[in-house]
Formats: C-alpha cells, sequence, structure tokens
C-alpha cells in the first residue's frame, strides 16, 4: 500500500465523521475578492520593482555635461575641449555630443516651432552624454568634474541616476505599499478563516461532542475542518486569479499606450508571472492552517 | 418467549469485529470470559471515594466506590434525578470528578492527558439516553462511526456493518436519517453503533426504552453475549422485568447520589454472602434473580 493510497484513505474515513461543512458558505467569493486584491498589489508591487531596476540599470553609468555658457563661439570651444578631455579620461567607455537638432526637437513642447518663437534666440546649453565602465560614484563625477574645470569651466557634471533618485524613492514607497496591502489582505484571510471555522464549530458542536465521545481525536476532527477550508479557498482562489490577471492585463494595456520610457520598463518576467500563480496556492496553505489551528484551540477547550 | 440467537451476529461478532477493532487498536489482552472477582488486577474499572458536583453546587454524587470486572453483567438503578446518568457520564469519561480516584484499564482516569482520552474512548461502547445520533449521517454511516474513529480500513467496514443493521432489523433502513427513523429504530441504531467495535466496556443508558419487549430481549441476549467475549456491561434501567431476565448480572442502586452497596458485592475485596447466584455468591441487590 503506498503513502498517497493510505493517506487518500484516511480522507475518506475523515470525511465520513462529520457532515459536509459550510455548504453555500460565502467563504469562496471573501476568498477569491482577497486572492483577486493580492495579485493586483502583488504584480504591481512586482512590476515597479522591474521598472526601477531596469532604469537604474539603465542611467547606472550615466553621467551629463551641461556646457552653460550664454556667447555661442565660447560655448563650442568649452564643448570640443570638454569631448577631447572626456575621450581621454579613463573609464569613459562613450562619448557623445547631443546635436543641436536633437536638443530643439527636446525642448520644442516648451518653446514652441512657429516663426516668432524664442527658440533660436535662447542659449540653449550644449550637452555631452556619456557613459561609463560602471556605476557613476560621486567619486567619480567628482574627478570629471575636476578634469574639466581647467578646459571647459562652464562644464556641469551630473549622474544621470541622480536625476532620478525622488522617482525612485516614490517606487520604493509604492512597492512598500503593495507588500503592506498584501499582508493585510492576508490577515483579511486569517480573519475571515477563524470566523468561517468558529461558525461551522458552533453549528457541528453536538456531532464533535459525539465523534469526541467515540474517541475521534482532535486531529481527525480538525482535518474535516481543513479539508473544507482548503477546499473553500482553492476555488476562491481560483476565481481570484482569474479575475486579477484580467485586471493587470487591462491596465498592463493601459499603460503600454502611454509609451513612457519608464513605464515600457515595468514589465512581468514569467518568476514574476510564476510568483503571481502561486498567490492562490499560499492563500490554500493560509486558510488551511489557519482553520487546523482555530479548530485544535476550540477543541481543546472541550472535553 | 425466547428469542433464538442468530448465525448472524455470530459471524459478525467472531469474524468482523474482534479483527476489525481490535488489530487497529493497543489494548492489553482481556481473557474472554468474566473474570474472578478476587483479583484486582482483573479490574476494568475502579471508583474510590468518587464524588461529583457541577459548579459550585451540591455534590450530585458522593463517596461512590465499586469495581468492575471484564465479562460482568451490571445494572444501575435509581430513582429519576439519583445521579445515574452522572455516574454513567464518568463512567464514558465525558466528565472528570471533583473528587476521588479513577482507574479505568489498570490507568487513573483523572489524571489522563487529553491526547491519551481518545484511546480509552474507543474502547468503550456508549448507549445514550438521547441516542446522540450525528444527523446529518445516515443509519450505516452512524454506525460506522466507532469503526472509522478507530482507523479501520473502510472495504473492512461495510459487510459488519451491513449485518449489524440487518441484525436490529435496519437493513431497509440503512441510508435513513436520524430524523426519519423512529424512536424505536432510532435506539437500535446507538445500541448499534455502540456495540460495533465490541468495547471492553459497555455503558448503557435506558437502552430497551423505546423498543418493543422483544427486541428488548434480543438486545439484552446481544449485551450478554459481549459479556461473554470480555466485555463488562453496564445498564441503567428502571425496569425491574428486564433485570430479571439476567439472572447472572449484579445490580447498583443509586439513592441520593449514594451508591447502596451493602453486600459489598460491588467492591474490592467483594464480600461473599452466600451461594446465589453463580458469580461468586453475591447477591443482587433488592432483586432476585428470574
Amino acid at each position: 500500500m503506498t503513502a498517497a493510497s493510505s493517506a487518500g484513505r484516511a480522507r475518506n474515513r475523515d470525511r465520513a465523521l462529520l457532515p459536509n461543512l459550510r455548504r453555500g458558505s460565502p467563504m469562496p467569493w471573501v476568498i477569491a475578492i482577497v486572492i483577486a486584491l493580492t495579485v493586483i498589489a502583488a504584480a504591481s508591487g512586482l512590476a515597479l520593482r522591474n521598472a526601477a531596476m531596469r532604469a537604474s540599470a539603465d542611467l547606472n553609468g550615466g553621467v551629463t555635461v551641461q556646457i552653460i555658457s550664454a556667447a555661442p563661439i565660447s560655448r563650442n570651444q568649452q564643448t570640443e575641449a570638454a569631448l577631447a578631455v572626456l575621450r581621454r579620461s579613463a573609464g569613459v567607455v562613450e562619448v557623445r555630443r547631443v546635436e543641436q537638432a536633437q536638443l530643439e526637437t527636446l525642448l520644442e513642447p516648451w518653446l514652441g516651432t512657429r516663426p516668432g518663437d524664442a527658440i533660436d534666440e535662447l542659449p540653449i546649453p550644449a550637452l555631452i552624454d556619456l557613459r561609463l565602465s560602471g556605476a557613476a560614484t560621486p567619486e567619480r563625477v567628482a574627478a570629471l568634474r575636476a578634469a574639466l574645470a581647467r578646459v571647459a569651466p562652464a562644464a556641469r557634471v551630473d549622474a544621470q541616476s541622480a536625476w532620478l533618485i525622488p522617482v525612485f524613492r516614490a517606487i520604493s514607497t509604492l512597492q512598500w505599499l503593495a507588500g503592506g496591502l498584501i499582508a493585510l489582505l492576508a490577515t483579511a484571510t486569517v480573519a475571515a478563516v477563524v470566523l468561517a471555522a468558529r461558525t461551522a464549530l458552533v453549528d457541528q458542536r453536538e456531532a464533535i461532542a459525539i465523534v469526541h465521545l467515540l474517541g475521534a481525536t482532535d486531529a481527525q476532527i480538525a482535518r474535516v475542518f481543513q479539508r473544507s477550508a482548503a477546499r473553500e479557498a482553492a476555488v476562491g482562489g481560483l476565481i481570484g486569479l482569474i479575475a486579477g490577471i484580467a485586471a493587470i492585463l487591462a491596465l498592463a494595456e493601459q499603460f503600454s499606450a502611454l509609451g513612457s520610457g519608464m513605464g515600457a520598463g515595468a514589465v512581468l518576467g514569467w518568476t514574476d508571472w510564476l510568483a503571481v500563480g502561486a498567490i492562490p496556492l499560499g492563500g490554500v496553505v493560509l486558510a488551511l492552517l489557519t482553520a487546523r489551528l482555530t479548530v485544535l484551540s476550540a477543541l481543546r477547550r472541550m472535553v | 418467549m425466547k428469542i433464538a440467537f442468530t448465525p448472524l451476529f455470530s459471524t459478525w461478532i467472531d469474524a468482523y469485529a474482534p479483527d476489525a477493532t481490535r488489530s487497529a487498536l493497543p489494548r492489553p489482552s482481556i481473557k474472554p470470559n468474566a473474570a474472578p472477582m478476587n483479583q484486582p488486577d482483573a479490574a476494568i474499572v475502579q471508583f474510590d471515594n468518587v464524588g461529583l458536583r457541577y459548579g459550585t453546587g451540591n455534590e450530585v454524587l458522593s463517596d461512590i466506590s465499586f469495581t468492575l470486572f471484564p465479562g460482568r453483567f451490571y445494572f444501575l438503578t435509581g430513582a429519576s434525578g439519583a445521579g445515574k446518568t452522572s455516574l454513567l457520564r464518568l463512567l464514558y469519561l465525558a466528565q472528570r470528578p471533583s473528587r476521588g480516584l479513577i482507574r479505568m484499564f489498570g490507568t487513573d482516569a483523572i489524571t489522563l492527558p487529553r491526547e491519551r482520552l481518545p484511546g480509552f474512548r474507543r474502547r468503550l461502547g456508549v448507549v445514550f439516553q438521547d441516542f446522540r445520533l450525528v444527523a446529518h449521517l445516515s443509519a450505516f454511516d452512524n454506525i460506522a462511526l466507532p469503526l472509522r474513529v478507530a482507523g479501520v480500513p473502510e472495504r473492512e467496514i461495510t459487510k459488519p456493518v451491513d449485518e449489524m443493521l440487518e441484525w436490529v432489523d435496519l437493513a431497509e433502513r440503512r441510508d435513513a436519517r436520524p430524523a426519519t427513523l423512529s424512536g424505536g429504530e432510532q435506539q437500535r441504531v446507538a445500541i448499534a453503533r455502540a456495540v460495533i467495535a465490541r468495547p471492553d466496556l459497555l455503558v448503557a443508558d435506558e437502552p430497551t426504552g423505546n423498543v418493543d419487549p422483544d427486541m428488548a430481549l434480543k438486545l439484552l441476549r446481544l449485551f450478554e453475549s459481549l459479556g461473554r467475549l470480555g466485555t463488562s456491561v453496564v445498564v441503567a434501567t428502571h425496569d425491574v422485568h428486564l433485570i430479571r431476565k439476567v439472572p447472572d448480572s449484579l445490580i447498583m442502586r443509586l439513592d441520593n447520589g449514594r451508591l447502596s452497596d451493602p453486600t459489598g458485592a460491588l467492591r474490592y475485596p467483594p464480600r461473599r454472602t452466600g451461594p446465589t447466584g453463580n458469580h461468586g455468591g453475591i447477591a443482587p441487590l433488592g432483586f432476585a434473580p428470574a
């Protein structure tokens, strides 16, 4: 006899100890709502994490040099000198001057393109985009600043990642919020299962007393309740997962329409989908353990 | 009227119940016949100065002392409110006493850890006065409960339970729920449930109160046959005629929560009072053997 068949027989025996528990209970629907919200919160948290990681990787070694000078000739001279110094600098893997036309394109939304608009008359800084091997640490940025000070006193050197620090902080806060939401939803699941288990215990009090007197152990009785809770959590979890994934896909479609660079990084990998898919399983385990502990605790107070 | 002891039940009791239950439960070996009453080690239950009170009220049982031996048949009598049901509750471990000592199957039952209670309860068969059938289970499932609780494989349950149903004339009501059974039918299901696992101690509270005289006698013979296999039987009843049907029985009488025991028949060592009866010359209280 295999262990599986032995466990199956034990399940059959336990099933016959007490009548079917909580038939028609709203518990699967409560679990479905909780799981759907958990799936959405978890997927959002994971997508935000991915977006932050991708942006961080993209900007990690990026440095921007601005030559801020109102005089076009001096600006050009300083820019050329800065380019020459940067190309010789150790650790710089890529140096590129951002073309004037590209700069004007970037500024068009704010300064306009029609005749009479101020774009041609404004002293727009020259921009140099460079990429370092490794991270643009404050020390490396300071070294670049010192190297450029002699040949381009109007140069301003900034690590690109520094501009996004507030954004990363906001993303981190949102991730914590998602984590907190998941913890709250897990607590709500526990509370709902405890309430349902206690109600079922009251409903079955007489039957439990009888099987107790016939020699049933607390564990035998608890198995009936935990199996019922697990079954309801599985049904609710499946419904919740489907609803949650539908909501995620709808949100993903909306965000992809934005076309934002950072939004494009907010995608879920296959490991993320596996984690999201495992949420109902976690719900089942949580419901099962909660029901077991609740029932065992209540039975210990009975004779 | 003489009730024939059907071969069917003999088949059940010899072939199924012992194997089905005893193999699943650790229990000491008990000789399948009445034990001599001068051997304290053979005692299955010992009460010593047991008292019981509910809450802060007066004692409903006081100074209860007796010893039960394997294979013996005991009647518990007394007026309503005398404490019979309370005494039975102590016997089937539904209640712990307020004072005194209870030893059951050689173990102190009062300090018994909770996790060991189920093992002891599986050695008891109980017929409750109000039957206490599980309302949502069929007659078959109610009778099968002790076997399932004891972990008897499902394939070994169907045949003995079906035969038991047939023996108590309820084969046709196999799948009926308790609510659809008459009082007598419910009582027979309760009795079948109590004896199906062939307990070491059978405790029955007015077990024949709702059945016709023929069935009452038939059930009494069932209890006696269990006694012959080593089961101690304690039956609480008001029915004098029933008591007279079991001449080998011993009688415990409760009066206002105290056990009348002038002959010392139920104490260890029992006081031998004369050559009456065939169980050590102990004279049952208040009733002459029929």
